[in-house]
């Protein structure tokens, strides 16, 4: 009895606590039934490699973030639902037309819901930035061969996860009903319905009947919010689990090996920037969401079948397949009491077909070719691998030029060219450009290779001459800007004392390890 | 766990260490930096606020949104790259890959244990495997069914028969004298106005391109009185609508992807990817004027399908 000491003074208190106190307590209580605590720390522990390259697969997941939230917010004012009513809302010059449901309630949030507007605008641009992010991503996995083994089953996920965004991005693009996207979903249509044998069941399934059917704009509602951000959401945990547990890649450098992981811990120096970029992701999608209009439907007007809208342009991310459908010939297959439609199947299904099943072969005809077998930890530089390099740019090139080419329209008109004169121009472009941009940025690798220092500035040579007289060409050093001091990397400590509450007298820092 | 916790001087990391932080040795400019982000955006997320309940314009509260969540953001990384140790701190990696003992033990779990249960009941497992593969084949086909109705013919026929009134969009009948030499009108079959199918399917385009009997091609003698012809509306490429009419060179131009077609020789494609003519509608003029339909089209309208006979 009497050596149990009830605490009383706050000190004794403080002390029964253990010396981490409530947060030492809780960590206790979860460790008991959890048995967190040692990943936990690891976790903390984990490392982070600092290279700018690294943050554009943090702007598309921010970016999805941002999707999500706003998307929410979306679904609790929009109808998705084609019956018709009298729109008699504050968009006045609407007043008194018949409009779909799904236009009427999304002119709503347009202008009668209280941040509703700002809300579809960044959901917009947050989308943009999510596919445009995934692309960029890619491009930095594709050229410093961050795909290479073990991490094949990543970039077949991420690729996926490409797909999906840009079949969300469409799906969403459709569900306001206006003029616009009610064009896109006709062409959609078509494009279904241009698939040879099952192509007309194909589409009357996928839509539910003949175009344009009552079905549609419900179907693509549950897909766009529930059934495509749920596989999203898994391939998304998936892709960052994977990430863990193969730990990330780095660039070659000083104390990094294949071994280990060099740079920032997650805790708190990553989770510290990382959480402060989400805020900037966040931040620059509502500036653009305050200042750049997009997607202004209440101007197009409700889609009506019979209407058309001119230079009608899709998102960016399916300009690569407009472009390829305006430029393709009109080939069509008509015998044997049967139609190929091949001047819409070749562009808008074989062609994409063919792009991204190469992507999703490429790890193993790279393996397959370079017959290397090994473990990459270690990233290439774009240079190193020549060949690499020059076919990711011949494609990118080739997708650039079809996503030139998807506004024929608008380059005959501004440069006041005949649209006869700019088709057949893209033609020509789209074949031999990346037969251009492979040998040039093949050269431009090799010649890379063979640059001592690159990336810096030239130093002069000095030149003496001798009493004998005899030249001397001594190099002066690099500039002192142009050297980059790599530091060695130490181990993660526990805790740093970077700034004591007394002056340290030795001038040494303690660290717990 | 507890000598992990005895603090062990590293000599590398004194004060003037760079893997501490940037910022370490005059801490002070850079936190008044930091501060002065974190109180901005601060004010802005209040403003924020405020804007919302008075239901200020989108782009005020975007405005204030925006700025405060970039200004608390940049604040942060500035935290985290400026005045925490910076590294570089390495980490070593596990192997992924275990022993082959290990590898060998899963395989001859799956194959032994596994493959001898199966061995021995081949006729139970072939006939659950049949079961399951049954099942997933029935229950393939009343949900893929259930999607939608079957084609059948519905992309052969529009509702222009044999009589029909051309309509416009407000349901009134084109009469003989209602359009002008170079006018064009979109029409529909009477009836079919204000249908959602109509819009999507039967849009016609009716063009006045003379005051005489107009013969487009061969075998349509008959299809233009007075001047009067009529084509399907949805372009044979993708079917948008068919919706410019370039006057000066007879020429009907989809916006989509800038097909076009020559009005005055039976719609036939003359630029861009769209593949067949525009189908043309026969029409007559009937005792009151009315422009009317003598029969459907004579072929599917709209883009091409694999069920679609070449015509």
């Amino acid at each position: 009895m009497s050596d149990v000491t009830v605490p009383t003074t706050k000190r004794a208190k403080k002390a029964a606590e253990g010396p981490y106190g409530k947060i030492g307590q809780a960590i206790n209580e979860l460790d008991d039934r959890l048995g967190v605590a040692k990943g936990g720390r690891t976790f903390m522990d984990k490392i982070f490699p600092d290279h700018w390259s690294f943050m554009l697969g943090e702007i598309a997941l921010y970016s999805f973030v941002i999707l999500l939230v706003t998307g929410i917010y979306l679904t609790f004012y929009y109808v998705p639902s084609v019956a018709h009513v009298i729109y008699h809302g504050s968009y006045k010059p609407l007043d008194g037309q018949s409009v779909t449901q799904a236009f009427a309630s999304t002119v709503n949030i347009s202008f009668a819901v209280r941040g509703g507007l700002l809300m579809r605008q960044m959901h917009h641009w947050a989308c943009d930035i999510f596919v445009g992010s995934i692309v960029v991503h890619m491009a930095r996995v594709f050229f410093t061969g961050a795909f290479r083994k073990p991490r094949e089953l990543n970039w077949t996920i991420g690729l996926t996860l490409m797909i999906l965004a840009i079949g969300n991005g469409f799906l969403g693009y459709s569900l306001p009903d206006d003029l616009v996207s009610g064009t896109g979903i006709r062409i959609a249509y078509s494009i279904m319905e241009s698939i040879p044998l099952v192509g007309t069941y194909l589409a009357f399934f996928v839509f539910g009947g003949n175009f344009p059917g009552t079905a549609t704009i419900p179907r693509f509602f549950i897909l766009h919010v529930l059934i495509l951000p749920l596989v999203i959401i898994g391939l998304v945990t998936a892709h960052l689990f994977l990430l863990v547990r193969q730990k990330h890649t780095q660039f070659p450098g000083e104390g990094k090996t294949e071994k280990n992981v060099v740079g920032t811990p997650m805790f708190p120096v990553f989770m510290a920037k990382t959480t402060g970029f989400l805020f900037i992701v966040g931040g620059v999608t509502a500036l653009l969401g305050a200042f750049a209009q997009i997607n202004p439907i209440w101007q197009f007007g409700p889609y009506d079948a019979a209407r058309i809208s001119y230079a009608v342009q899709p998102d960016f991310y399916m300009g690569f397949l407009d472009g390829a459908l305006r430029i393709w010939p009109s080939w069509s297959f008509a015998s044997f009491g049967h139609t190929i439609p091949f001047e819409v199947f070749v562009p808008a299904v074989i062609l994409p077909g063919i792009i991204f099943n190469i992507a999703y072969v490429w790890p193993m005809l790279e393996r397959k070719f370079t017959h290397d077998n090994e473990i990459h930890n270690l990233l290439d530089r774009p240079s190193q691998r020549p060949k690499r390099t020059a076919a990711g740019v011949a494609v990118l090139v080739f997708i650039s030029m079809l996503f030139i080419a998807s506004s024929t329209d608008l380059i005959a008109n501004f440069f006041h060219l005949s649209l006869n004169y700019v088709l057949w121009a893209m033609r020509f472009l789209v074949i031999v450009t990346p037969f251009i941009a492979y040998p040039i940025t093949y050269k431009i690798c090799k010649e890379l290779q063979g640059v001592k220092g690159g990336g810096k500035r030239k130093t002069p040579n000095v030149v003496t001459r001798t009493v004998e007289g005899e030249y001397l060409a001594t190099p002066t050093p690099s500039y002192s800007e142009d050297v980059m001091e790599e530091l060695h990397p130490t181990p993660v400590p526990i805790f740093i004392e970077a700034e004591p509450d007394e002056p340290v007298e030795s001038g040494v820092r303690t660290v717990d390890r | 766990m507890s000598e992990h916790r005895t603090p062990v001087a590293i000599g590398e990391l004194s004060e003037n260490d760079p893997h501490l932080q940037p910022a370490a040795k005059n801490p002070q400019t850079v936190e008044g930096v930091i501060a002065g982000t974190f109180v901005l955006g601060l004010l802005c997320v209040a403003g924020f606020g405020a804007s919302y309940w008075v239901n200020a314009k989108p782009w005020i509260l975007g405005a204030t949104m925006g700025f405060g969540l970039f200004f608390l953001g940049i604040g942060l990384v500035a935290w985290g790259k400026y005045l925490m140790p910076r590294g570089p701190f390495v980490e070593e990696r596990h192997e992924l890959a275990t022993s082959q003992a290990d590898r060998d033990a899963m395989a001859a779990a799956i194959i032994e244990r596994g493959g001898g249960v199966v061995k021995r009941r081949k006729m139970l497992a072939g006939l659950l495997g049949g079961g399951l593969g049954v099942f997933s084949l029935v229950a393939l086909f009343p949900v893929i069914r259930s999607l939608g109705p079957l084609p059948k013919g519905t992309l052969f026929h529009t509702d222009w028969k044999k009589g029909s009134y051309a309509v416009d969009q407000t349901g009134r009948r084109v009469n003989v004298g209602d359009l002008a030499v170079g006018s064009i009108v979109t029409v529909f079959p009477e009836g079919a106005e204000n249908t959602d199918r109509g819009q999507a399917v039967d849009q016609t385009v009716l063009i006045r391109v003379s005051n005489e009997n107009y013969t487009t091609q061969k075998g349509r003698e008959s299809w233009g009185p007075k001047g009067y012809i009529a084509y399907s509306k949805l372009c044979t490429h993708l079917g948008c609508p068919v919706g410019l009419y370039e006057q000066e060179l007879q020429l009907l131009v989809c916006p989509c992807h800038q097909s076009m077609f020559n009005v005055t020789n039976g719609a036939i494609p003359e630029f861009g990817p769209a593949p067949r003519p525009l189908p043309q509608l026969p029409l007559y003029i009937d005792a009151e004027g009315n422009i009317r339909a003598q029969n459907g089209y004579d072929q599917p309208v709209g883009p091409g399908f694999w069920e679609r006979h070449n015509v």
